[in-house]
């Protein structure tokens, strides 16, 4: 009996929703199961690095990463298995864009560690403390904080991506069919659709032609009407310049879509396409009226550069005004 | 990845060109051509004296045979001035000609830099980014458009007189549209006209004449355009024709109806007398007013305000031409040019407070004197002041709202010559002492330096000095009541005051009040003064940068009766060439949706200014109408998804290019970037 | 601030300007006809409208080393195609909070109303421009890019060292 194609999971600087997404495919993870060997999937068994190691190179049929790269021990592992895995998928919108950690890139290393260990409200430390790479004397050693979050692309070499905060698992059972069926799309594809989400999104409809904003509401600033367009309620989704495939779903928690799947494949730079889209259809054509219309977005890099910051076109915050 | 443009790889020719000195004296050309060989794909790199002649042509066109190439770059002058040109010698060549791409290395480099180091530099930046730029050109079709061969001309002075009979008579339709009731504009206002001292409506009447017996003409007067649609060859019109209560067609102009009006005498001001008498609300502007048709003022006529008049002018009238009922209309027209000649109106003298105008009753405007010299004026031709005096000294102060930067900066350049004229005129009229008080005297034109010549002759004084100020504050007894016109006399080096009893202001030309309404009407720009903008102020002064509307006459300028008429004859002979050509090439840089692209977020529909964004109900789609769409390339960049296109200016095209610019020292960028 | 090494360098600011055809471009052409000369650190990039102006490509531009952007449009209410200018706009207005909180200078990005007719000002704003960003000095993201990017190197030797020795 041939044997069967060798797969690995890996989370690098994640929340774990990646891999519950994973466990979501409910039944059909038996199929899974089923169809590939998991040689390598830490947060389900007790896997080690050496695991890894011993596998011979190319030796697996795909490696899936998921989560940001922030530090010195995710790279080493996302290197590790781009040597073993004749596939990597960047799984998920950390791996793909940088995701939410990603928003980290909006401060420098020194910006971070002052504030969690010492700033922050909830932290007593008196001494000043910080944590230390290593001892010497063969003790303990940290993997190295980086100076930024990055997306899996940016450290090694990555086949495809499949997006989603996280992936949903019609998706995941879809993409792994793609993958051992052995008709594989080009190489860096984003498994799935090429449109944007309001191609999906069941209030389209009520979304009208000639809308224009005065101002625009935060979800928590009003009360959202179910069925109605959310852009048309002045409330910010990134529908219109976001990936679709996830069945609308935040939508249909009555949320406005936040842009987890990423841009299309047209676009460079998420942010910068929906703020485009967005600014465009501001009613002012004063400048002091359209600053006001645009002072309701209070935080435009977190609005829209929520999961795509280390991915998007300046990566990170520069520091202190350059 | 990107879809690249299914092309065979690109093999591109480039060519940088000396424009004899005016290039290679400042940018290393010989070095470009070199720093371009080394560019990728690129496979010949030349440098000549003069790529926009034959020989420079050619050596694109043999190049392209001989070395298989399928792109073109031209590093030379401004694509503004020949993009065109190479186009057509890379489709000589046999390609297709938008596989060509132009480098600014002239008024961009070499005109604006002496370091012959750093304008090489930027030359070989923007050399590269043209590099990178073509590599992703795809091949387009130039759309043709017919031209439809009316005209429409707007504004009926002597310009739009002029073009009207110009075109008329090479067998175009005219529709001429005029605001006013009459035709003739500030012409017919005047007594003479300089140098020649020919009596305006002498020379006017007859093509005024002309104009309404053409039968190529319709003559649309007391209606205004009101939206103007489409573009060049095929624009659609939609003017107003507002109601004279009367009818055009019945009334002869034996003007009894105003002789029978219950107002036994006139008591509005007379706006063609520039308010100096009044006329009854049935009226005619002038008695050889073009059409001769009276009209009804609904503001001031007992009919229209109580609905109880007696209604003499009805009885009187034998042509039951009189309609109180009549309507606006709203017509709409189709035409494939248009001619805009809607003229100027002159300075309002009250923003020059201390020249006492509107204040001292004896300070009139020199279009005010135009109308007291003229026979047919309100006193019959008689020098007769509003507080019924004869005057026997006159002032004639020039650049009123002229030359000056507390009002307009320009110099109007009919002044000069009109005040000389006036200074005649008045002289003639009442043997008056008169003075003109000048800054400089501007007499350019043919026959106007021997016309102020004879004026010296004829005893009128010349004081050179910007007049401070006309005021009636008596110094000493003998200015008792007259005007004081107080000056440096910059001649002699000493303030004078000089009493009068007339002041004329020659107030200056400016462009019309609703210029930049009208000139959005038609999509076309205004200078920062507010006149028309002309596409080049030499090679193209009545071409408009919106093709197919040309401009002429003192909508595009202050000018004199022998340039108006010069321009509308240009303006005519333009209109006529686009006409009698039968198509016209659009730039195919029109937008498009990728239909499998497009999420239906309607992001764009209304981006659109030209409309040109539908959706597609039944596939949910975003489509553009290309007839409408005008390439601006708003919608692309406002589409959030990038399902929206721009031929030649797409994201790809201008990604390369912003590439090209910046990758002198590109460092090797990390994973995803291609 | 232009650091004394890179002044040394012969650093010179360089800055990317997306110009409109009808009036902006127009003006820089007038500005090379009245033969206007002003510093050369500018290239221009061709644009139908400034309504085209994608904010990717401010950004892009950024990204891949000009040390300042300038966007040339007409005035308000002069838009050629109408109400272009209006969207640019807008999109600058938002896009200029971004970069803000991405922590790019202000004066290294500028959008300008200069109509066909203005040359002088072309060449104004091109110097005043040039002057501002030479005193912030080089953005330089390539290298920064780069240069963050190397605190990965060290890595790669150790992870090459260690998978030889599994295999030795």
């Amino acid at each position: 009996m041939p044997d069967k194609p060798k797969v690995a999971f890996y989370w690098c600087a994640s929340c774990g929703g990646c891999e519950e997404s994973i466990v979501d495919l409910a039944e059909d993870i038996l199929g899974v199961v089923a169809a590939v060997d998991i040689m390598f999937w830490p947060v389900a068994m007790d896997f080690k690095k050496s695991d890894v190691e011993t596998i011979a190179d190319g030796g697996l049929l795909v490696a899936m990463i998921n989560g940001a790269v922030r530090t010195s021990e995710q790279e080493e592992m996302a290197k590790l298995l781009r040597r073993k895995s004749t596939l990597v998928v960047a799984y998920g919108s950390c791996a793909h864009m940088g995701g939410i950690p990603g928003l980290a890139n909006q401060f420098d290393r020194e910006q971070i560690m002052k504030y969690v260990y010492e700033d922050s409200p909830s932290t007593v430390n008196a001494d000043h403390a910080r944590p230390v790479p290593a001892t010497g004397n063969g003790g303990p050693t940290l993997p190295a904080f980086r100076s930024m979050v990055r997306a899996l692309d940016q450290v090694i070499d990555v086949d495809y991506y499949l997006p989603g905060c996280p992936p949903v698992p019609r998706m995941l059972k879809a993409a792994i069919g793609t993958l051992l069926s052995g008709k594989l799309p080009p190489k860096g594809t984003v498994l799935g659709p090429d449109t944007g989400l309001c191609e999906e999104c069941p209030r389209k409809e009520t979304k009208p032609a000639d809308l224009s904003y005065t101002a625009f509401h935060r979800p928590h600033e009003v009360t959202i009407k179910e069925e109605t367009c959310l852009l048309a309620q002045g409330v910010v989704c990134m529908g219109p310049a976001t990936r679709g495939g996830c069945g609308a779903q935040c939508i249909a928690g009555n949320m406005p879509c936040t842009g987890c799947f990423g841009p299309t494949s047209r676009v460079r730079d998420q942010g910068a396409k929906i703020l485009s889209a967005i600014a465009s259809s501001v009613a002012a054509k004063d400048t002091e009226g359209i600053d006001r219309t645009l002072a309701t977005i209070p935080d435009p890099v977190g609005t829209f550069y929520r999961y795509g910051l280390p991915g998007s076109l300046l990566r990170r915050k520069i520091a202190d005004h350059n | 990845m990107p879809e690249r443009n299914g092309h065979d790889a690109p093999r591109i020719g480039f060519y940088v060109c000396h424009c004899g000195h005016n290039i290679a004296g400042t940018v290393d050309v010989a070095a470009v051509a070199k720093f371009a060989a080394t560019l990728p794909n690129v496979v010949v790199a030349r440098d000549y004296k003069y790529m926009c002649s034959d020989p420079g042509q050619e050596l694109i066109t043999t190049d392209i045979r001989e070395e298989k190439l399928n792109r073109i770059v031209v590093a030379s002058c401004s694509p503004l001035l020949h993009e065109h040109t190479f186009r057509v010698a890379t489709q000589k060549g046999g390609l297709n000609p938008f596989f060509f791409q132009m480098v600014n290395i002239r008024e961009n480099v070499s005109w604006v830099n002496d370091d012959g180091k750093a304008a090489t530099a930027k030359a070989c930046d923007l050399v590269r980014a043209a590099v990178r730029r073509v590599a992703v050109h795809r091949a387009l079709e130039t759309k043709h458009v017919r031209i439809h061969p009316d005209v429409l001309i707007v504004g009926a002075g002597i310009s739009g007189i002029h073009a009207a009979l110009t075109l008329a008579n090479a067998g175009k339709k005219v529709t001429l549209v005029e605001r006013e009731p009459t035709i003739g504009g500030h012409m017919a206002m005047f007594d003479k006209t300089f140098p020649t001292l020919d009596c305006a409506a002498c020379i006017l009447t007859p093509k005024m004449s002309a104009v309404k017996n053409h039968p190529n003409i319709t003559l649309w007067s007391y209606s205004e355009v009101t939206e103007v649609s489409g573009y060049v060859g095929n624009y659609t019109v939609k003017v107003k024709r507002k109601p004279r209560y009367v009818s055009e067609e019945l009334c002869v102009g034996c003007m009894e109806c105003i002789d029978a009006c219950v107002y036994k005498e006139g008591k509005t001001p007379d706006e063609f007398n520039q308010g100096l008498s009044k006329r009854k609300p049935v009226y005619i502007p002038f008695p050889q007013a073009t059409p001769q048709v009276v009209l009804i003022d609904p503001e001031t006529c007992i009919e229209f305000k109580s609905g109880r008049c007696k209604k003499t002018c009805v009885e009187k009238c034998d042509r039951n031409a009189i309609d109180f009922k009549q309507k606006e209309e709203i017509r709409e027209i189709n035409v494939g040019a248009i001619i805009l000649s809607t003229g100027f109106k002159t300075f309002d003298a009250k923003r020059i407070p201390y020249y006492g105008y509107g204040k001292f009753p004896n300070v009139y405007s020199s279009i005010e004197v135009e109308r007291l010299v003229n026979a047919s004026g309100p006193t019959s031709g008689e020098l007769i002041l509003r507080d019924g005096r004869r005057p026997k000294t006159v002032g004639i102060i020039h650049c009123v709202g002229s030359r000056d930067k507390n009002t307009n900066r320009w110099c109007s350049r009919t002044c000069c010559m009109y005040s000389l004229k006036l200074a005649h005129l008045l002289k003639e009229h009442s043997h008056a002492e008169v003075y003109n008080f000048y800054i400089d005297i501007r007499a350019a034109g043919k026959a106007y330096e021997e016309f102020y010549d004879k004026l010296l002759e004829e005893n009128i004084h010349f004081i050179r000095g910007r007049v401070a100020e006309v005021t009636d504050w008596c110094a000493r007894p003998e200015e008792k009541g007259k005007l004081i016109i107080r000056v440096e006399d910059t001649m002699i080096g000493v303030v004078r005051r000089v009493p009068v009893d007339m002041v004329v202001l020659a107030v200056g030309m400016e462009p019309n009040a609703d210029a930049q309404d009208v000139r959005r009407m038609f999509n076309i720009s205004c200078s920062t003064e507010g006149f028309f903008l002309e596409r080049h102020p030499k090679l193209a002064p009545v071409d408009t940068f919106t093709d197919g509307i040309y401009i002429a006459g003192a909508c595009q300028g202050p000018k004199d009766i022998p340039d108006s008429v010069a321009q509308a004859g240009a303006a005519a002979a333009q209109a006529l060439s686009l006409i009698d050509a039968g198509e016209v090439e659009l730039e195919p840089n029109t937008a498009y949706v990728v239909e499998e692209d497009c999420s239906g977020c309607k992001s764009c529909l209304a981006i659109c200014p030209y409309s040109a964004i539908s959706r597609d109900e039944a596939k949910q789609k975003a489509v553009i109408n290309e007839a409408l769409c005008k390439g601006c390339g708003t919608c692309v960049a406002t589409c959030p998804s990038g399902a929206i296109r721009q031929n030649l200016f797409e994201d790809e095209q201008i990604f390369s290019e912003i590439r090209g610019l910046l990758e002198a020292d590109e460092p090797i960028l990390t994973g995803g970037e291609a | 601030m232009t650091t004394t090494a890179e002044q040394a360098n012969g650093w010179e600011p360089r800055i990317v300007a997306f110009f409109c055809n009808w009036c902006t471009y127009t003006a820089a052409d007038l500005a090379g006809v009245s033969r206007l000369r002003h510093a050369p650190n500018a290239r221009i990039i061709r644009v139908m409208c400034s309504g085209r102006l994608d904010p990717q490509f401010v950004l892009d531009a950024f990204a891949r080393g000009a040390d300042g952007v300038l966007v040339g449009g007409c005035h308000p209410g002069d838009c050629h195609y109408m109400e272009g200018n209006y969207k640019a706009l807008r999109r600058v207005r938002l896009l200029e909070r971004m970069l803000d909180g991405m922590g790019i200078h202000r004066d290294r990005f500028r959008l300008e109303w200069i109509s066909a007719s203005e040359g002088e000002k072309v060449k104004t704003t091109i110097n005043d421009m040039v002057a501002r960003v030479r005193a912030l000095g080089p953005l330089a993201l390539p290298a920064k890019f780069a240069d963050w990017d190397r605190e990965m190197d060290e890595l790669e030797h150790a992870v090459a060292a260690q998978t030889e020795d599994v295999h030795a």
